[in-house]
């Protein structure tokens, strides 16, 4: 049990996790980014009336909630290029795997909060003469993204979360710079220890703001 | 020989929900055999009452008397303090029956009622299930056995509800609103149940609206208005010949309800 | 074009089920040893005793809020030598996944509990039960009815974090087809195999759990998130 902890060897190497928490922010904002703008696409099709448009977007959804990340960005990374004429960047790779299957998820939720919306508000919409399209912006979609809100923050802390599995291809982020520490001082005990508090005090204020959404919520409702 | 000790003593009671003080000094006396039915409008009390006699609620002060005994010990600022430990085996004594049933939904009828001897006073199981059916055929629902409340009418489940009390015999049976969430058509049943308890000469707290019944089966009638007794005596005097305005108003207003 | 060929990958085949099959095993411990766990913790946090409910609020809340991965490498690199002991690539997997989906079961068991109305413990306890007995005989069994949708949504989630065993080189089903991808140079296929297989066992997984989540709402029972 006598281990000291020496905390110094891992801020000795502040530029190295500098450069990881770099490409954790880079990687995220990318995945947050595209995952929520397709999720709006996947679940605007979702809830299409035509089914030419509607399956399509379900088979995508099934297909990437139903297999795991890891499994997508390593596809991504050491499969797709061959089909490829060039080469599949650990950036590509992992922000493909991330955010689509960020886009499988949010889609549900972006469906589920449109069909929450009471049928009552498309016909006051469409009564006052508004096509399909501006009843879904200007009325459907500002009600439903309140309540869709603490779901949405719960899936940007998945995305966050989800950005350490870059690691996996030496994608250059925190854990794998926490890797690079721990090999190079041998201290996997202080490096594994402090990626763990760097992670949790980034993600702390994004969990906080969740349940007080989630509670502003229920009792909105 | 009446026995002169109250079975149930309380003294000074007083309760309050935040800034809301709900009961402002309450002293009762219940004798073995009272029937007390307890009237008042929303808001005065009554319930907070009666939940308090079992500990539902706890105390903010004052005391409560079982037998002979005061419950809890001093605490700081003439409050009791109250362990649970202690109040398990107050609560066998006092049975409960609440305005919303509250049957467990995950057993039939037969199961609530043997749920208390079996597992509260460790009966065996067919021991327990003999005197379970026994109290489901007093309140006429030995037929009812193996259903499940979901398929049980209102009146049904609220019988149910007192079988389940009546099977710890308890000294004291607590009746909180037992009509109030049932269908016009269904009361009668229920207050027939009650009314039969009555005849065996159960002691037992009943706050209810039904004014016609409070006469009939209640000793003695009480009041309450703004976390006080404000006025009681027997049926004949309290509801035919109230001293006080607002008992008289309170009977009036219900009486046109019964228009 | 490129042309596919399955063949050289599904000469591994034993290789493949091997791997699946210690898929399955980390998540069946998980799993066991996850509920149990985080039954205990939501007790714990429901506790109105500080000294056992703040620990076991700090450990749900720091194994939901840091990245599964970070804590496996924990687990495996940083325990062994704070503690003194040895962990093979199977412990640390089974410690790491019980612990982290303890701590989710913990909340699915807090919200089921907190879901089942008041009355519920009123009656319980006017008939004498003590609070164990309460929560044993009366609150639990409808929780956890309430919470199987729940529940068996984060067992598929479970079984997809198992992946990340792959990194510490379990020889979990990711890893196998990693394997299979050196020795034939077809990682298309093995990747493309590996991915299949996993949807094939996880949708599989979500289809069930979907109609038992029809089931339940079908008999009017309300379900926890």
């Amino acid at each position: 049990m006598g281990h000291r902890w020496d905390f110094a060897s891992v801020l000795d190497n502040h530029e190295a996790l500098l450069a990881g928490a770099a490409g954790t922010l880079r990687l995220f904002a990318i995945c947050l980014a595209l995952g929520l703008a397709l999720g709006l696409l996947v679940g605007l099709a979702r809830s299409a009336r035509s089914a030419w448009i509607r399956l399509p977007a379900g088979a995508f959804v099934e297909f990437f909630r139903n297999t795991p990340v890891l499994v997508q960005i390593l596809w991504f990374y050491f499969a797709l290029p061959i089909l490829l004429p060039f080469e599949v960047g650990k950036l590509a790779a992992a922000a493909l795997g991330i955010s689509l299957n960020s886009a499988a998820f949010s889609g549900e939720i972006f469906r589920g909060g449109i069909q929450s919306i009471e049928p009552g508000q498309w016909e006051g919409a469409r009564a006052i003469g508004m096509t399909p399209a501006q009843a879904m912006r200007r009325v459907i979609l500002p009600q439903a993204v309140r309540r869709m809100l603490p779901a949405l923050t719960n899936r940007a802390i998945e995305i966050f979360k989800m950005t350490t599995l870059a690691s996996a291809i030496a994608y250059v982020e925190l854990l794998q710079q926490g890797r690079l520490i721990a090999s190079l001082n041998f201290n996997p005990i202080e490096a594994y220890t402090a990626i763990a508090i760097l992670f949790f005090c980034c993600l702390w204020p994004l969990v906080r703001l969740t349940y007080f959404l989630e509670r502003r919520l229920a009792r909105s409702d | 020989m009446e026995d002169p000790r109250p079975l149930l003593r309380v003294g000074a009671l007083a309760k309050s929900f935040g800034a809301n003080a709900v009961l402002r000094g309450i002293d009762l006396d219940v004798r073995r055999g009272e029937r007390i039915a307890i009237l008042g409008a929303s808001g005065s009390g009554k319930s907070t009452l009666l939940r308090c006699l079992n500990f539902m609620e706890i105390p903010g002060s004052g005391t409560i008397e079982l037998d002979g005994v005061v419950l809890g010990r001093p605490a700081a600022g003439g409050a009791r303090a109250y362990r649970e430990p202690e109040l398990v085996p107050v609560r066998q004594r006092i049975g409960m029956v609440f305005q919303q049933f509250n049957l467990f939904p995950h057993m039939t009828a037969l199961g609530n009622v043997m749920e208390g001897p079996r597992v509260v006073r460790r009966m065996p199981a067919a021991e327990a299930r003999d005197r379970a059916l026994a109290e489901l055929a007093r309140v006429g629902l030995a037929e009812k056995a193996d259903a499940y409340p979901a398929h049980l009418s209102g009146g049904q489940k609220q019988r149910v509800a007192i079988a389940r009390a009546l099977a710890m015999d308890p000294e004291v049976l607590l009746f909180d609103e037992p009509t109030s969430s049932l269908d016009p058509e269904l009361v009668g049943e229920v207050l027939g149940t009650i009314q039969s308890l009555a005849r065996e000469g159960r002691t037992m707290l009943l706050v209810t609206h039904e004014l016609g019944f409070a006469y009939h089966v209640a000793t003695r009638v009480l009041f309450l208005a703004d976390g006080r007794i404000l006025e009681q005596g027997t049926p004949d005097e309290v509801l035919k010949a109230p001293r006080m305005e607002r008992t008289r108003a309170f009977i009036a207003r219900h009486q046109e309800f019964r228009l | 074009m490129y042309r596919w060929d399955f063949a050289p990958v599904l000469a591994h085949a034993d290789l493949l089920a091997a791997g699946l099959l210690n898929t399955l095993r980390v998540t069946g411990t998980a799993l066991v040893v996850g509920v149990a766990l985080g039954l205990a913790l939501a007790l714990l946090r429901l506790s109105r005793r500080r000294l056992a409910s703040w620990p076991a609020g700090f450990v749900i809340e720091v194994f939901r809020t840091t990245p599964p991965l970070v804590q496996l490498f924990w687990f495996y690199f940083a325990l062994p030598l704070v503690a003194g002991i040895e962990m093979t690539p199977f412990m640390a997997a089974a410690t790491t996944f019980s612990i982290q989906s303890a701590a989710f079961f913990a909340e699915v068991f807090r919200a089921g509990i907190a879901s089942v109305e008041r009355g519920q413990w009123e009656a319980a306890r006017a008939i004498g039960m003590t609070r164990p007995q309460a929560l044993r005989r009366v609150v639990l069994p409808q929780a956890v009815k309430r919470m199987i949708p729940a529940f068996m949504e984060r067992a598929i989630e479970l079984m997809k974090t198992t992946t990340l065993v792959a990194t510490i080189s379990y020889a979990d089903l990711l890893y196998a087809a990693n394997e299979i991808s050196q020795r034939s140079f077809r990682p298309l296929e093995a990747f493309t195999v590996a991915a299949l297989a996993y949807f094939v066992v996880i949708f599989a997984a979500s289809q069930a759990a979907r109609r038992v989540e029809r089931r339940l709402a079908a008999s009017g029972d309300s379900t926890v998130r």
